[in-house]
């Protein structure tokens, strides 16, 4: 066969054609989007925020469903997260939705470890899409994604600044999730307070260098609602899944004696922003950012972590095969040493055991001794005493002789007198 | 006399279209995404479904990319087609004449991107041209160039995406679709055509077409297809689209006409002439004009409508999804020969190593320069 040479021509970049009609690619975002829609999608919102802050109340009022059946149990020390999964389905767009809540967030009296079971639980989804990515035989497109798009942080409506746990908290998360900071129940605040707070907030964020979740703005289509939007971060919510007859109308509300707060009217909470913001706008891009930027460091620090590193192109073979080599004699090292503590542990057991039963056998044949000493003791005894016995028994069978020899003598010589002396009693 | 199978596809399809809603008129949207949003009166309505227009817009906005090798021996039509497919001269012979005309002595692969828009879509085009396959006097093992050009796409690919710091988003240079020329010969799949789609269909999506399909009249077109999809079948061919990768019933449905159909019998044409009053692009002859777009004539739109309207996207997820990672299980586990059985999937390695860094060397080792 002819030499086969394989001329590959770069383009210099690729060149702008225009086309004399219409090709019909332009149905590629529908192609795209028809996908997805047989696919589904999937997003998670994790929840941070003290007991008691409504966190429950705001999911029910954001999607419009009774989530759970009975209010979370407060009864175990320390931060736990729970987790559930909903399929919620609007028109053609079926969603699997994961609600992720802190339980116990804030309750304790030594707070500094509260960040930790968020953080590691934020870790975990990463890793768990890391393992998948990195298997061999791997099922992408189908994996349930657990990663967390979107973390809605709940303050509590003081009025006056943020918590120091909040600080530190949303501190150690802002590099892992979006953060989303949200005021709490802010009915209880009036609306100058409400001003001064979220001033008073947002410059403690930048003060401490939060990072929060920014709204895009760099898609001319939705970059002025989001950059509005982001000036009117924290969002102050207010949730209610009870309706309200106002007017002829039934509306999301909280009834007080003093009057009505309407969740959905803007003059009253920022409810309408927020899901506004969180679904109907930036959905996509919360999830984009969580695999584009999130999970990628992510990724990069564990893999760095671990030891392993980009080679630069111009030592490509070599520190690679460096690299490689001795990852894998340090593997086959340990291999190798794993399996002599295993043998050697079991020729230890040998040894163990085969001395236990020599001891055993030892014994065994000292028993055998001792009985067979005791056996024959008792046997020389027995004889002693048969001996004796029959010496007796000689000794009285010689002396019977003897007796009945003498009584045959006396009877042949007075056997009258004897009938005589018999004769006499008997009368 | 036989008809050829007209509208009753196309129906069938925009049947399926708007029934999976994805035909549907532009600027479709989600009425309320874009109508009351702030003021309350959309009761019960949160808005999940507005995420189809935000994925449209990031669609939109990046762009999409789009790779088609073409393979077929000289005169075949290869270049024209493209050109008629993308209404554009994509064709490499129409960015650098030749003015000899010449057809080199071994396979050559020579891709050329553009940069393509309609209606504020944009997409970039990667046609990969093979010049000289099947020309020679000996062809045998003809198809190596091109098998080692596909998988050297997937290693690209692979490389990339085992980096530490790797880009947002991976260049795709993986083949999406590869069309194949078959002669217009009329009677039967000639031995190389069989080998080559046997083994190229195991590792790229293969459409087999019939070239200059002008010289075939309608019966001996549809004998000469029955003809091939007898010997595919024969063969174990799989092209696209592929049995086995149907989704579910209605997949099946749209798929096995689509199958029934192929190959599909190819006129192409960058000529315009004037017909009843229409300017439409075909090839004039002394007894008359074929209209390339017309279905009457030949099966250009159909392949059009498979490639570029509907199935596109579909291409592309059966290249990602099942050729690359097929080839990424096989490069994974070729890198550790040694090393048996493969730790990810035995139960015993990872009762043995719990944990995973150990799991993850295996997936590093693969970065040792190929054999």
């Amino acid at each position: 066969a002819a030499e086969m040479r394989i001329a590959k021509m770069e383009g210099e970049g690729a060149r702008a054609v225009p086309l004399a009609g219409h090709v019909g690619f332009d149905s590629m975002p529908d192609q795209l989007v028809n996908k997805s829609v047989n696919h589904g999608f999937c997003f998670n919102i994790l929840c941070v925020g003290e007991t008691g802050l409504g966190k429950s109340t705001l999911m029910d009022t954001l999607f419009n469903t009774k989530f759970e059946g009975e209010p979370t149990q407060h009864n175990q020390p320390g931060v736990t997260l729970k987790s559930n999964t909903y399929e919620l389905q609007e028109s053609n767009v079926r969603l699997k939705l994961t609600v992720v809540n802190t339980v116990g967030f804030g309750d304790q009296i030594n707070k500094e470890d509260s960040y930790k079971s968020i953080v590691e639980f934020i870790d975990a989804q990463f890793e768990a899409y890391l393992q998948e990515e990195l298997k061999i035989k791997r099922t992408l497109h189908s994996y349930h994604d657990t990663r967390i798009h979107a973390c809605l942080y709940f303050i509590a409506p003081t009025g006056h600044s943020l918590k120091s746990l909040d600080l530190v908290t949303m501190k150690k998360l802002d590099s892992k999730v979006n953060i989303i900071p949200i005021i709490a129940k802010s009915d209880a605040i009036s609306k100058s307070e409400l001003a001064k707070f979220k001033i008073k907030i947002t410059s403690e964020l930048v003060s401490n260098g939060v990072q929060i979740y920014q709204f895009p703005t760099d898609d001319e289509s939705v970059a002025e609602i989001n950059s509005t939007m982001n000036s009117h971060l924290p969002f102050a919510v207010v949730g209610s899944t009870e309706e309200v007859k106002i007017g002829n109308k039934m509306v999301k509300a909280r009834q007080y004696p003093w009057g009505t707060v309407q969740v959905e009217n803007e003059n009253h909470c920022d409810f309408v922003k927020l899901r506004e913001m969180l679904i109907r706008v930036n959905m996509e891009d919360l999830r984009e950012q969580t695999h584009t930027r999130h999970y990628e460091l992510y990724r990069r620090c564990k893999l760095e972590e671990m030891g392993f590193k980009d080679t630069d192109p111009d030592s490509k073979p070599f520190s690679l095969q460096e690299t490689y080599e001795a990852k894998r004699n340090e593997f086959m090292g340990e291999l190798q040493k794993k399996e002599e503590e295993m043998r050697q542990m079991f020729v230890q057991r040998v040894k163990e055991k085969e001395a236990e039963l020599k001891e055993a056998e030892k014994e065994l044949h000292e028993k055998f001794d001792r009985l067979k000493k005791l056996h024959q003791d008792e046997k020389k005894k027995l004889e002693e005493k048969k001996k004796s016995l029959d010496d007796e028994l000689n000794t009285f069978k010689q002396k019977k002789t003897a007796a009945e020899l003498l009584q045959n003598q006396a009877q042949q010589a007075g056997g009258s007198t004897t009938l005589k002396r018999d004769k006499e009693r008997k009368k | 006399m036989l008809s050829p199978p007209t509208t009753c596809y196309l129906l069938l399809l925009q049947a399926h279209r708007s029934q999976r809603g994805f035909f549907e008129f532009p600027n479709h949207g989600s009425p309320q995404a874009k109508g009351d949003k702030t003021n309350g009166s959309d009761f019960g309505y949160v808005g999940i479904d507005a995420i189809l227009e935000q994925m449209r817009r990031k669609a939109m906005k990046q762009g999409f990319e789009f790779n088609i090798m073409v393979v077929g021996q000289s005169g075949l039509g290869k270049s024209t087609l493209m050109n008629t497919l993308f209404k554009s001269k994509v064709s490499r012979k129409s960015v650098q004449p030749n003015p000899e005309e010449r057809i080199p002595k071994t396979i050559e692969i020579k891709s050329i991107s553009h940069d393509i828009e309609e209606k504020g879509v944009r997409m970039k085009l990667t046609v990969i041209d093979t010049p000289g396959f099947g020309d020679q006097i000996n062809n045998e093992n003809c198809w190596q160039p091109i098998m080692k050009f596909i998988n050297d796409q997937y290693e690209a690919y692979l490389q990339e995406e085992i980096n530490i710091d790797r880009k947002k988003r991976i260049p795709d240079s993986r083949v999406h679709c590869c069309i194949y020329f078959i002669p217009p010969t009329g009677h039967c799949l000639r031995p190389l055509d069989v080998e080559f789609m046997r083994r190229l269909s195991k590792v790229v999506n293969i459409v087999p077409v019939i070239a200059k399909a002008d010289t075939l009249t309608l019966e001996e077109r549809d004998y000469f297809k029955q003809t091939i999809r007898e010997e595919l079948r024969a063969n174990g061919i799989d092209v696209y689209p592929q049995k086995e990768f149907d989704e579910d019933a209605e997949d099946r449905m749209i798929n096995d006409k689509i199958r029934e159909m192929i190959p599909f019998a190819v006129v192409g044409s960058d000529q315009e002439y004037q017909v009843n009053g229409k300017r439409i692009l075909g090839r004039k002859t002394k007894w008359g004009t074929i209209e390339v777009e017309n279905i009457a004539h030949c099966e250009f739109a159909y392949l059009r409508d498979l490639l570029i309207r509907t199935h596109m996207q579909n291409i592309k997820d059966i290249t990602g999804s099942i050729h690359y990672e097929t080839y990424r299980v096989r490069r994974l586990n070729e890198s550790n020969g040694h090393f048996t059985p493969h730790p990810s999937d035995h139960p015993l390695w990872r009762n043995l190593c719990n944990c995973y860094p150990m799991q993850m060397f295996w997936f590093f080792f693969f970065k040792l320069p190929t054999k």
